[in-house]
């Protein structure tokens, strides 16, 4: 609801008898026979079924009742805000409730919700009445003291008169601002009772962010994928294509003299060099094996180019998410490297199992131990890259060893 | 020799032309994709293919699979794949049928060019060209097995073999005499329980062992 900005005075008057104004007054007269309409069904339902409990059919009939007119009333309540006040209360979260149709009942019997809208429509008769009554009485009054001013003025006696007179403006004029404040008060209820809870709305906000990170994570992977494509297709053939024509220099070089035959040597060891940095880098953003054949495939590979032994015991039956392979495929990498930089040991071990729902990745070495996650950023950047999916880390890792890593992802 | 190349990098592919043909080969078909490569094969049956694993439309394994339609079509074709990334899977696909007559390279290989042509003429011949990158992944899964009685010379031995060595290029690669070789490759057969099989089976036999297919 948009406040035209009051500056004059003569703004001050035209926004107190606006058309604003009138609507609040129609919003309260709107909500007598709503409200009572609410009051009488929800009390004479309760009434019957009180009275006639002994039945059993009756009070759960009545209930049912309830339950499917207790919407409708909503609805319509909340398009009473919207038509006099533009208020939008917003709509409540829908629910799937679990179980056989009993079940389902009685859930939404209990629910919260139910009970908050049954308050609202017991409230609402008596916001909108008392605004009501009380804005005709104060208009009511305005009149009378009006008219007694008149008689005064008749009897000749001009103090009086202007007294009245002054009473019965001052009523003319609260009229508005009884119907403000009252229908003020009705749309904090109805934003409270009708709208969602502030539970409702903190889960909605969970959902959303976490559909929302998931969809940065999902692009920040597809995002390396691509990268990695384009290195493939581009620096790298281009690299291979500059090394194979300095070996062909190379090999046929032998009548140039000595210095250009060690510079092409040399710029040829080098095109090497560079051409197996590239393709580690490229490896580590994210391996073409690990799209086409999954984890198995991928990790045999990252185990064979480890430093120290590793033993890989991999069961995967089917597929995971590419997300939750690469987070996997990183930990593995991650844990490997910092193996072989600090735990001096002499053999690690690998095991990545599906367990139901969940994808259980442990990277074990027989190391010197006493990793600290504080230490340094590699195993926090670990943490954070499994916590972006929802996963835990556990690092078990005394003074003089061993260390065991052990991450769970879901992966349903 | 022909030769039918396959690689989807232009610059890449003009280039290996034209080290394929200045060491006297006949490169009858270049191509760009794995549908064209089984296409000039079939026009054409060559010598050796050599063929890119990452090729268009899916830019995925389009050269490995293209590689084994072709040796089922043509039993003992030989092939040289190449790749920028060796992966263990890949080689045990392609080494599953037969391991004569297959190579299987890093890509960074043609850089050393007279190694490279060693490599293709090998399976060319009949033989088999493994990237020690390979060979390495292949020996990580390898556990409790008849491997573990060998020793470490043994399995540097056997690992050789199974990149297609000779005698002479295992004792050239370990600075060892080649009588040492035969040394180690009899104790290799003895404790791979290969005693009884002619010499040459033997040695196939042995990397089938070792390859673990």
């Amino acid at each position: 609801m948009s406040v035209a900005e009051v500056t004059t005075p003569w703004d001050r008057v035209r926004a107190h008898w606006s058309a604003r104004s009138w609507l609040r007054m129609f919003h309260l007269v709107a909500g007598v026979p709503l409200g009572v309409l609410a009051l009488s069904l929800i009390l004479g339902v309760g009434a019957v079924s009180v009275i006639f409990v002994w039945t059993l059919g009756v009070p759960v009939a009545g209930s049912l009742l309830l339950m499917w007119v207790l919407p409708l009333l909503t609805r319509l309540q909340r398009l009473r805000f919207a038509a006099y006040l533009g208020v939008e209360i917003p709509p409540l979260p829908r629910r799937r409730w679990e179980g056989n149709i009993a079940m389902r009942l009685l859930r939404r019997a209990r629910s919260a919700t139910l009970w908050r809208q049954v308050a609202y429509h017991l409230l609402s008769p008596l916001i909108s009445g008392v605004g009501f009554a009380g804005v005709i009485a104060t208009w009511s009054g305005g009149l009378v003291m009006g008219a007694v001013a008149v008689h005064f003025w008749g009897l000749g006696d001009r103090w009086l008169a202007a007294l009245f007179t002054l009473v019965a403006g001052a009523l003319a004029v609260a009229g508005p601002w009884l119907a403000q404040g009252v229908t003020s008060l009705d749309v904090i209820a109805a934003e409270a009772l009708l709208g969602p809870s502030i539970s409702d709305q903190l889960a909605a906000r969970v959902e959303s962010l976490r559909e929302s990170r998931a969809e940065v994570i999902d692009a920040a992977d597809a995002e390396r994928r691509r990268i990695e494509r384009d290195l493939h297709d581009g620096a790298q053939q281009r690299l291979v294509s500059l090394a194979m024509k300095l070996g062909m220099a190379r090999a046929t070089s032998g009548d140039l003299p000595q210095a250009a035959r060690d510079m092409i040597a040399q710029a040829h060891e080098e095109a090497k060099h560079a051409l197996k940095e590239l393709r580690d880098l490229v490896r580590g953003l994210h391996p073409a094996v690990l799209s086409d054949e999954g984890l198995d495939a991928a990790l045999s590979g990252l185990a064979a180019r480890a430093s120290l032994p590793v033993r890989l015991r991999v069961e995967v039956p089917e597929r995971v998410s590419p997300t939750i392979e690469a987070v996997a495929f990183f930990v593995v990498s991650e844990a490997l490297a910092n193996v072989a930089k600090h735990a001096g040991a002499s053999a690690a071990e690998v095991t990545v199992l599906r367990e139901g729902e969940f994808l259980r990745v442990v990277v074990f070495d027989d190391g010197r131990g006493g990793a600290d996650p504080d230490a340094g950023t590699g195993l926090r950047g670990l943490a954070q890259r499994v916590g972006s999916v929802d996963g835990t880390l556990r690092l078990d890792s005394p003074q003089g060893g061993p260390t065991t890593i052990s991450v769970e992802m879901p992966c349903a | 020799m022909r030769v039918v190349l396959a690689e989807d990098s232009v610059l890449l592919r003009e280039g290996l032309v034209w080290m394929l043909g200045s060491a006297g080969m006949e490169v009858t078909a270049a191509v760009g994709d794995a549908e064209a490569l089984l296409r000039a094969c079939e026009e054409n049956v060559p010598d050796l293919v050599v063929t890119d694993v990452r090729m268009p439309p899916g830019h995925s394994d389009e050269g490995l699979r293209a590689a084994l339609v072709l040796r089922r079509r043509w039993a003992g074709l030989p092939i040289v794949v190449l790749s920028q990334y060796v992966e263990e899977r890949y080689a045990t696909q392609l080494l599953s049928t037969e391991t004569s007559g297959i190579g299987y390279l890093l890509k960074d290989r043609v850089a050393d060019v007279e190694q490279f042509l060693d490599a293709l003429r090998r399976v060319a011949a009949g033989g088999t060209a493994l990237d020690p990158e390979v060979v390495a992944q292949l020996l990580v899964r390898r556990h409790s097995d008849p491997l573990d009685r060998l020793t470490r010379r043994e399995y540097e031995v056997l690992a050789l073999i199974a990149e297609g060595r000779s005698n002479t290029g295992i004792a050239e690669a370990l600075v060892i005499s080649e009588g040492a070789v035969g040394k180690h490759i009899n104790n290799i057969f003895a404790k791979l329980d290969l005693s009884g099989a002619d010499k040459d089976h033997r040695r196939v036999l042995a990397v089938l062992r070792f390859l673990k297919i």
